[in-house]
């Protein structure tokens, strides 16, 4: 296990990159903590698969360095990193049985048999294929492919990080939730340091310890689900995080209050005097419904979602969601809306800005 | 999967039937009256039953030649499969040499067989061929019409050239299947070049080389301008193989009943070699797809 | 008007795919198929849009037989899960292929065409090729090619399946707002529970080639007929629990019983299923009536909003969603409670015995 360092790293794929634009990853430092779980989350063409690729060696970066537990790794071919790699489509070597395919990496490297079978049979316990190690891998389904290549990348005790390259998109949906919570019982159990990219903000959020948002070639936050829900640094983030997104309105800002269209709305602290343009974002479950305060709404639409409600609405002209929960009853004469002030983010240019005095926490 | 019934498809199929009836059909008919018949000239036929399928079981001369042609189709599989997979794998991938080599390699492809003949005749000449010339400058004795090594040399040597191209480019085919995912697994496993062949490439080419095998195998047993070109079937009847020996029989000698049965046994063999190879393929599909 | 299937049922190679179907779909409804996969669904829509032949039974549209007609002699639409448009030509040409196939007049094709990017936001990229729009557009592309021909029949097959999260969030939400200008009969299939209510209109739960329920979607998702639907209409999956009833008690094991009560005296003593949903297990009491279930953490998830619960309740996994963002200890004892009203009881056919109390107010 490793600690792992991006310095200064940038990508492109062209030979002589000349604008900001012409690389697929702009530059950024990380730094990946020894046993944590991270997700690189993204929509698609955001950069995170070539960052993943950097990490594992299968491309080399245009710009910086990459350390390994301080070691420079930056030229270091893939086999050298001690990596694993769980692939967006399973890769299974066929015409091997489930045993042979689990012993390949360490057979590779030569070791000895009796240790080779001890740790087939530990992983096979872990990944839950035990009873089916005699099997040829070819016909099997794509989950249990799935679970071979993880269990290949296990195998290897001394395996610095494991990586997820999209690993559930060919799993059906009742699957995906069976593999999902294995895989957080694993890292929970064995601490391998962990690094999972998708777009689905579900599995970035609960697989994660910290989750890696990227837009656009950029990193723009680094956080804990948590954060990332309550503080987005980046309007980017409020939107791609959250299902509905966070609304967005206009505002201008005074001191410990945002005035949307003259109509005032409390804040959680108090900001200095902000440049550039400045709105308000709140997540539709910190918003509700009310008679006589807050803003003027017009509800377009209730969709009943189960478990809650989302009323799409219009404020100012400006689209936004308000969620209410299952048995919440929905005033037909409310046609205001009021944020919770502690969950109210100021930003200024897309990013966001913190209270200079009092906590928006 | 069940669809609904289309009557008007059946118009759009007849061209094909009819073409196929005169290109296929009616001349195998012909040939079938022939083998049941003897006649002595002046169209005149008498019945003959499955006398000339008897005889031509019973003559040596139709064993021997099965025997060369058996022998043939094997070297040159054994030569040709190999060979071309190789080739593949040592095609690049991407880029402008990959249009390139693709270009290079299909031309072998693209010369008439009769014009292939005629230039392993001219050059394995010894007196005026580069070939021939140049080995028996450096002590060789190659002579295509004179040695029996030296004539199958030629056949093979020259059925190599002509046809390797085909091997790899469908094993190219098959190798640009394969999604980049399984070579960066494979790295990531530390696995040998070797292993990555044995385990990822040979069955991921399977397919496509068990067509390569079966078109070689059926058009090497079928094998009849270029080496009548070049060696006429010689020295004796060296390199005399199963439809050079029916042409023989059936044009130089006239023997029309014979060469009809002949060539309906002939017909038949290929036709069951297909089959197998055609079930044998099916099979291994379905394993593959379960 | 109406699509009617009447004992609709289809058998390849001795193995039923679809069990004889009876279902009326009305003119200007949504209705979604939703089940898992190869439950069916697929198969359904096929058998629909005739491009399939049934084994048995007919399929009537506005009252007359069409079970023999062939699928371009029908008005009916379709689109798939991968984005099918033809990459060499416009996406205007796309959208305008249907009505050329019509043979409709040049102004014609010119204002429907218009018309369907403009519902569909594609105004802007009418003279892009398919290929150089994100698998958004591509979908949306798809999307106004079926709507374009005006069929009275649109199929879409998990339209959104292939689509980042994001993309799906924004269509899914659009869909409606389109389908409401229309006028047809939608069929949309799904795997998602959460789909089919944003979705709204009809659910038809499908299990293993069968119609479990078919009505609005709150109705089948609130009181559904059987634990089948129940579970295929839960995301997560709903828990189940063994319980018994004797004398004027419903016993839920550890102790804990309820009094029977309403229509749940009515039942006979023996064995029931009780199920509950994610979201009504709760880890602090909400209600007096709350019965406690003593679990082990398995695992927890944080989505941002809710935390996801993973329990172990004497071997049997369980699932719960829980408001707000907590941080627990994973392989601790842990109280659960479960408000009886939030609870159905299924019997041992699994057939709806009671709904939950809640259901009937909601």
């Amino acid at each position: 296990m490793a600690r792992i360092t991006l310095e200064h790293l940038a990508h492109s794929y062209l030979p002589a990159p000349q604008s900001p634009e012409d690389y697929a990853l702009k530059e950024l430092n990380l730094d990946w903590e020894d046993g944590a779980a991270y997700a690189l989350l993204g929509a698609s063409g955001c950069g995170k698969s070539t960052l993943l690729n950097i990490i594992s060696g299968l491309v080399h970066p245009s710009r910086g360095r990459i350390l390994f537990d301080g070691v420079d790794m930056t030229a270091a071919p893939t086999a050298q990193r001690n990596i694993a790699q769980v692939f967006q489509f399973p890769v299974v070597y066929d015409t091997m049985t489930v045993r042979e395919n689990l012993a390949f990496p360490l057979r590779n490297r030569g070791r000895d048999p009796a240790y080779i079978a001890e740790r087939v049979q530990a992983v096979a316990r872990m990944i839950g294929m035990e009873d089916q190690l005699g099997r040829k891998a070819r016909g099997l389904t794509a989950d249990a492919k799935q679970k071979i290549s993880l269990g290949r990348g296990m195998v290897r005790r001394e395996v610095n990080a494991l990586l997820f390259d999209e690993p559930l998109t060919v799993i059906d949906p009742h699957m995906k939730w069976e593999l999902r919570t294995q895989l957080k019982s694993l890292h929970h159990e064995f601490g391998h340091t962990m690094i999972y990219v998708t777009h689905d903000q579900t599995e970035a959020l609960t697989f994660a310890d910290k989750v890696v948002v990227m837009h656009d070639g950029r990193v723009v936050q680094v956080g804990t689900p948590q954060e990332l829900f309550e503080r987005p640094a980046h309007t980017f983030v409020g939107y791609f995080i959250g299902s509905p997104g966070m609304n967005l309105l206009p505002a201008t800002i005074e001191g410990d209050r945002a005035y949307v269209n003259g109509t005032h709305v409390p804040l959680g602290g108090r900001y200095g005097a902000l440049a550039g343009s400045t709105r308000i974002g709140v997540r539709p479950e910190f918003a509700r419904l009310s008679r006589d305060e807050g803003l003027p709404v017009r509800i377009s639409r209730i969709e009943d979602v189960g478990r809650h409600k989302i009323l799409r609405a219009t404020c100012f002209g400006t689209e936004i969601n308000i969620l209410a929960s299952e048995g919440e009853a929905i005033p037909a004469d409310a046609a205001r809306v009021v944020f919770d002030p502690a969950n109210v983010n100021v930003y200024a240019d897309d990013w966001l800005v913190a209270p200079a005095q009092g906590s928006a926490a | 999967m069940e669809k609904t019934v289309n009557h008007k498809a059946w118009f759009l199929v007849l061209p094909v039937l009819v073409l196929v009836a005169f290109s296929a059909v009616i001349p195998l008919m012909t040939v079938v009256n022939y083998s049941v018949q003897d006649t002595f000239g002046q169209n005149q036929f008498f019945w003959a039953g499955l006398e000339w399928f008897r005889e031509t079981l019973e003559s040596e001369r139709m064993w021997d030649a099965l025997g060369r042609q058996l022998v043939f189709s094997g070297i040159i599989l054994a030569i040709e499969v190999p060979l071309g997979i190789l080739v593949a794998l040592s095609m690049p991938r991407k880029g402008a040499w990959a249009s390139i080599c693709l270009v290079l390699m299909a031309l072998p492809l693209l010369i008439p067989w009769n014009v292939v003949g005629t230039i392993w005749q001219i050059f394995g000449r010894e007196d005026i061929g580069l070939l021939g010339y140049t080995l028996n400058a450096l002590g060789v004795d190659y002579n295509y019409t004179q040695g029996f090594f030296a004539a199958w040399t030629t056949v093979i040597v020259m059925d190599v050239w002509h046809w390797t191209s085909l091997v790899a480019l469908l094993a190219y085919a098959g190798l640009q299947s394969i999604p980049n995912a399984y070579y960066q697994a494979a790295r990531i496993d530390q696995a040998s070049r070797w292993a990555v062949f044995r385990h990822i490439e040979l069955p991921k080419m399977q397919g496509v080389l068990m067509i390569a095998v079966l078109l070689r195998f059926m058009d090497s047993f079928m094998i009849y301008t270029e080496p009548f070109v070049v060696t006429g079937g010689g020295p004796g009847n060296a390199t005399t193989f199963l439809s050079i020996d029916l042409v023989k029989m059936a044009l130089g000698q006239f023997d029309l009943g014979p060469a009809a049965a002949f060539s309906l046994m002939y017909f038949l063999v290929i036709l069951l070699v297909s089959y197998v190879f055609y079930t044998v393929m099916v099979n291994m599909e379905k394993r593959e797809g379960k | 008007m109406a699509l009617t299937l009447d004992g609709l049922s289809k058998v390849v190679n001795g193995r039923t795919h679809i069990h004889a179907t009876d279902l009326t779909l009305d003119p200007g409804t949504m209705n979604v198929l939703l089940g898992p996969t190869l439950s069916g669904k697929t198969t359904l829509m096929r058998l629909m849009a005739g491009l399939d032949r049934p084994s048995t039974g007919r399929i009537l549209w506005r009252g007359e037989d069409v079970t023999g007609k062939r699928v371009q002699d029908r008005r009916v639409a379709m689109v798939y899960q991968q984005f099918i448009n033809y990459p060499s030509m416009t996406v205007y040409d796309n959208i305008a292929s249907p009505l050329r196939l019509e043979g409709r007049s040049r102004d014609e094709i010119d204002r429907a065409v218009k018309k369907t990017a403009d519902l569909m936001r594609l105004s802007p990229l009418l003279d892009r090729k398919p290929l150089e729009l994100s698998g958004g557009q591509q979908q949306r592309c798809a999307l106004a090619r079926a709507l374009v021909k005006d069929a009275g029949l649109v199929l879409l097959d998990e339209p959104l399946a292939n689509l980042d999260y994001k993309l799906r969030e924004e269509l899914r939400a659009e869909i409606p707002r389109i389908f409401a200008e229309s006028g047809a009969i939608f069929v949309y299939a799904t795997t998602e529970p959460e789909e089919a209510l944003l979705l709204g209109g009809n659910t038809a739960t499908l299990w293993e080639g069968r119609i479990t329920q078919f009505g609005p979607a709150p109705k089948v998702y609130r009181q559904p007929a059987d634990a089948i639907t129940a579970r295929v209409y839960s995301d997560p999956p709903m828990n189940f629990l063994r319980i018994s009833k004797t004398g004027g008690r419903l016993m839920f094991g550890d102790g804990q019983w309820v009094e029977a009560k309403g229509a749940l005296a009515a039942l006979s003593d023996g064995r029931y299923t009780a199920g509950f949903r994610p979201n009504h297990v709760e880890i602090e009491r909400h209600s007096a009536d709350a019965m406690v279930f003593h679990t082990g953490l398995a695992v927890f998830e944080i989505t941002g909003s809710e935390t996801f619960i993973h329990l172990d309740h004497h071997g049997e996994r369980w699932v719960g969603v829980i408001h707000g963002i907590r941080d627990l200890q994973i392989g601790a004892a842990l109280p659960v409670y479960l408000d009886p009203s939030h609870v159905y009881i299924f019997g041992e056919d699994g057939a709806l015995v009671a709904p939950a109390a809640y259901a009937l107010a909601a």
